[in-house]
Formats: structure tokens, sequence, C-alpha cells
């Protein structure tokens, strides 16, 4: 275990004798299932939830000789940006002491940040892997929609979420996603690859001479100011080794926020349904009404945020409200979409802060949840374009604390994002 | 935000559709929170219809037996279980 509480089980999972990940370590977060060892999401419910099965992703992590030295901590459910609303406990953030890590992937960031793991999975789902990446200062990539299966991933929004390689360079982030990407036929929604055939880790050779970056004001306009000149520094580097950059409008990414929680909210109410206490999930042993049972069973067993998601969920759905909230996120995600591949038309990448405030404090989020979902502003809008991107550490503020810088871009072109982001770590 | 108010009773209706017995002091916060949650959402009635492109593929494969989790597996999750089936709350 760690002091930050980045683990929430130590149990080590021996891959192959040789591979290319031979004698490195990769920590899985705990919503990816593993054959005979407990895997709980962060949650009471599946406290004791042994899989019967590998995920794709760790199957190929031990194929390729990883060792994997145990699950991390994580917002119960991946519904959090703190990493605070874990049942087993908050995770610190191990760079910068009395912070969160951010979430919901904190304990996968943090055990990297740490050293406690060479590299880490976690999931995106509207900035799970990029926000804890910002907040750590490491890097994350959050792949294209399709590139990486999610069998054997527990689901909170099907639509929106990607496993994803977190690790200290840019360089070793593409080895993990070199090992984990391609198509799986348990997992009808990934695709090859168009360009495949180049490895990812190769194309983190820092070359960014004649780079197009395009900025879209609107994803820097609302960030802290400490946050804003560290970004502006970053560009400048870039800028220095050959890149340009210009101003980009995205008009539709100021309702993106709204969107992408309707949607995962929604997606999530029917995903959790399943956790009722019979088939699999704790059961509180109550006996009589089946439903009154299973609606005791989900209120003990779900914490606080969980719960909340699953509510408004149900409500966006329910007769009545389904189109002023649900296809009005719908119609809200085809534009962001159209929106960024216009903007990619005219651009290589699109950079912008991943996070549009350094790491909070513990504790400071927690009793607002308006206020959490609104600093996913920056990292959700890709989810819903089913794009692309990384966070890597572009500096830190006067007070020491990381700040992430995010490139996006076109669907499946994940060689551009790496090798433009090897040029800063 | 008084258009946007959220009765008790809503959060009430909608705990019961998703099966969560909520206590008192929850049904009392979710309503404060959700008035203010669902009134940011109002920002979406500002979204323009916009056509959504489908590039869907077909994934259909022929329906083939391949090997699945063994009976025993797939009920060792189960918190209770009798002679090879999930035992459900016994019904009074």
């Amino acid at each position: 275990m760690t002091d930050y509480n980045g683990y929430i089980a130590t149990e080590t999972i021996e891959g192959d004798d040789d591979g290319p990940l031979a004698g490195r370590t990769v920590a899985v977060k705990d919503n990816i299932s593993t054959e005979g060892v407990r895997t709980t999401c962060g949650s009471e419910m599946l406290e004791d939830y042994v899989p019967p099965y590998d995920a794709t992703v760790v199957s190929r992590l031990k194929a390729a000789g990883a060792t994997i030295p145990g699950k991390t901590n994580m917002d119960e459910f991946g519904m959090g940006t703190t990493t605070e609303t874990s049942a087993f406990g908050a995770v610190e953030n191990p760079v910068a002491e009395g912070r969160v890590p951010g979430g919901s992937s904190g304990g996968s960031a943090a055990v990297v940040a740490a050293g406690d793991a060479d590299m880490a999975l976690g999931s995106d789902t509207g900035g799970s892997i990029r926000c804890p990446a910002a907040f750590c200062g490491v890097v994350g990539i959050k792949p294209t929609y399709g590139l990486v299966s999610r069998y054997g991933l527990v689901a909170y929004a099907n639509s929106l979420e990607q496993i994803g390689p977190i690790a200290p360079t840019v360089e070793e982030a593409a080895e993990l996603l070199d090992v984990i990407a391609g198509p799986d036929e348990r997992d009808g929604t990934t695709r090859e690859a168009p360009a495949a055939g180049e490895e990812y880790a190769e194309a983190a050779d820092g070359d960014v001479d004649g780079l197009s970056i395009g900025v879209p004001t609107e994803l820097v306009e609302g960030a802290d100011e400490a946050v804003v000149e560290t970004f502006w520094d970053a560009i400048a580097d870039l800028e220095s080794r050959g890149a340009t950059y210009h101003e980009v409008d995205l008009p539709s990414v100021e309702h993106a926020v709204e969107a992408y929680y309707v949607i995962a909210m929604s997606e999530a109410s029917s995903n959790l349904a399943r956790f009722d206490g019979v088939r699999y999930g704790k059961s509180g042993g109550y006996d009589g009404n089946w439903n009154e049972s299973f609606a005791n069973a989900r209120e003990e067993g779900f914490g606080e945020e969980v719960k909340r998601r699953v509510l408004l969920g149900t409500y966006a759905l329910s007769a009545g409200y389904h189109d002023k909230y649900y296809k009005k996120a719908q119609d809200a995600r085809a534009w962001v979409k159209r929106d960024f591949d216009e903007a990619l038309s005219d651009a290589d990448v699109l950079a912008s802060p991943t996070m549009p405030v350094p790491p909070m404090e513990r504790g400071e989020s927690l009793d607002d949840p308006l206020t959490m979902y609104l600093a996913d502003a920056n990292t959700t809008p890709v989810n819903l374009a089913n794009l692309p991107a990384i966070s890597v550490p572009a500096g830190e503020t006067s007070e020491g604390l990381p700040v992430g810088l995010q490139l996006v871009g076109p669907a499946f072109d994940e060689e551009t994002i790496i090798r433009a982001g090897s040029a800063l770590a | 935000m008084s258009d946007n108010a959220v009765e008790p009773g809503e959060v009430r209706h909608v705990a019961d559709l998703a099966r969560v017995d909520l206590d008192d002091a929850e049904v009392e916060r979710f309503t404060e929170q959700f008035g203010e949650i669902l009134a940011a959402f109002e920002a979406l009635d500002e979204v323009p219809e916009t056509d959504r492109e489908t590039e869907l593929t077909n994934v259909m494969r022929p329906d083939e037996i391949r090997e699945g989790l063994t009976q025993e597996e797939a009920l060792r999750n189960a918190p209770e279980s009798e002679a090879g089936q999930f035992k459900g709350p016994k019904v009074s």
C-alpha cells in the first residue's frame, strides 16, 4: 500500500516471461477486470466482486510481459474529478501535498507520479485520464474511440469511455498504447486504425518543425491565470522548435460540459441498473417486495456521487424530459464533432490547458457538485467528438503546482499528438 | 432559479424509478442540488438542431456456439445461490 492511498489492492499478477513490457510494472485501474483478482470500481457495491475473466487489455499486458503490481484507487465507478469519492478512501496527490490527484483515474496517475509503478492504465469518460495526468505532472493519453477494446471494463458510459495509458514520458505512454491498441472480436466498437503499421512509440521523436497548432480561445479564456501563463510558455517552447499557432473558434464547446453530463448520467443510469444484490453487488439481505429490496441494497451499496448521477440520468431520460435534456445533448454532441472536424481541417492539433485550474485542495469540491462538473470543460468535448487527446506536463505554477497541456488530434491520428507531445515530455 | 425549482416529490419519484431508497436528508440535499444542476443543463436549449453524420458499420456476425463462462463461474459473484441458480429475496 502507499501513504497516499493509490492502490486498492496490491495483489501482483505476473505476465509472460518476455515481451515488449518484460521487467516493467503496469498498475491497472480498479474498474478493469482481472481474472481471480478483486475488481471493486472503488465501490462498496463491488467490494467482494472477483471477475471470472480478464479484460482484453489485461490479457494483452500479460502477453507483453508486464507485471501488474496492483489495482489502483479511483472515484466510485469513475464518477468524479478528484478521486475523493472512492469507498476505499480519497487519494492524495503525491507531488502536491494536501491537494487532490485529479480523477477519476487518480490512483493510476498517483502511483506513476510517485514511482510506485512504471506505467498505469486508466479509463477516460470525460477526462478521467487527462485530468489526473495533468494534476500529477505525468503523461496521459485518451485514445480515439474504438482504438482500444473496452471488453472487461466495467461500463459507466459506453459511448464515451476509452481505456488509455498513463506514464512518466510520452514515449513510455506510447509504448503502452502499442500493446493495448487494436481490434478485438469481443468488442464490436473497436476498429483497425486506418494508419496501422507505424508503432506509436516511434512517433515520439519530438519533431514539431512545421506543426500547425490551433488554440481554441474558448478553452483558454476561462482558465486560471497561473494556468494560462504556464500554457503560453509551453506554446512558446513549441514555437521555438518550429511549430506555429493560430487561434480558432469552437462555439459549440460552451455547451459541451452540460451535454457530456446529460449523456454520461443517462448511460450510467442504465449501466448501473445491473447492480441489484442478486446477480452481483452487495446484498442487504432484505426479503419482501423485490423492488424495495433492490432499492435498499442500492441505497447501501452506492456512494452519494453515484446516486446523484444515476438519479439525474433517470430524470433526463424520464417521460416528459427526454427531448429537453437527452435529445438536446445529442444535438450538442453532433455540433461539437462538426466544430472539431472543421478546426482540425486547418490545424494538425488543437492545444489548450488540460484543466482550467491547478489541483484543488482536498475536500474543497465535494459539497459543490456543479462546480466540480464545470472543471471538466476542456476535456469533455473530446469524448463527445470521440477524438484522441494527450495531456503532457506543461510546467508548474509559481506555487509549484503541475499544469497540463492538452493536444487533440484527428480521429485515429494518435501519431501526431504523440509526436507533438513528445517535444514537451 | 424559481422556474427550475425541483420538488422533493420529484426526487422521490425518480429515486423510485432508479430503485434507490434515499433517506430524508439525501432527498433534501438532492432537491436543492438538482435544481441548480438542471438549471445549468438548461443551457442546452441554445444548441441548434444539428444533423448527425451516420457512419455506422454493420458488425453483426453469424451466431456460433463458443466457449463461455461455466455455470459455476457465472454464479460466483451472486451473494446467494441455490441448486445452480441465483437466489433472490424471499417474497412474503
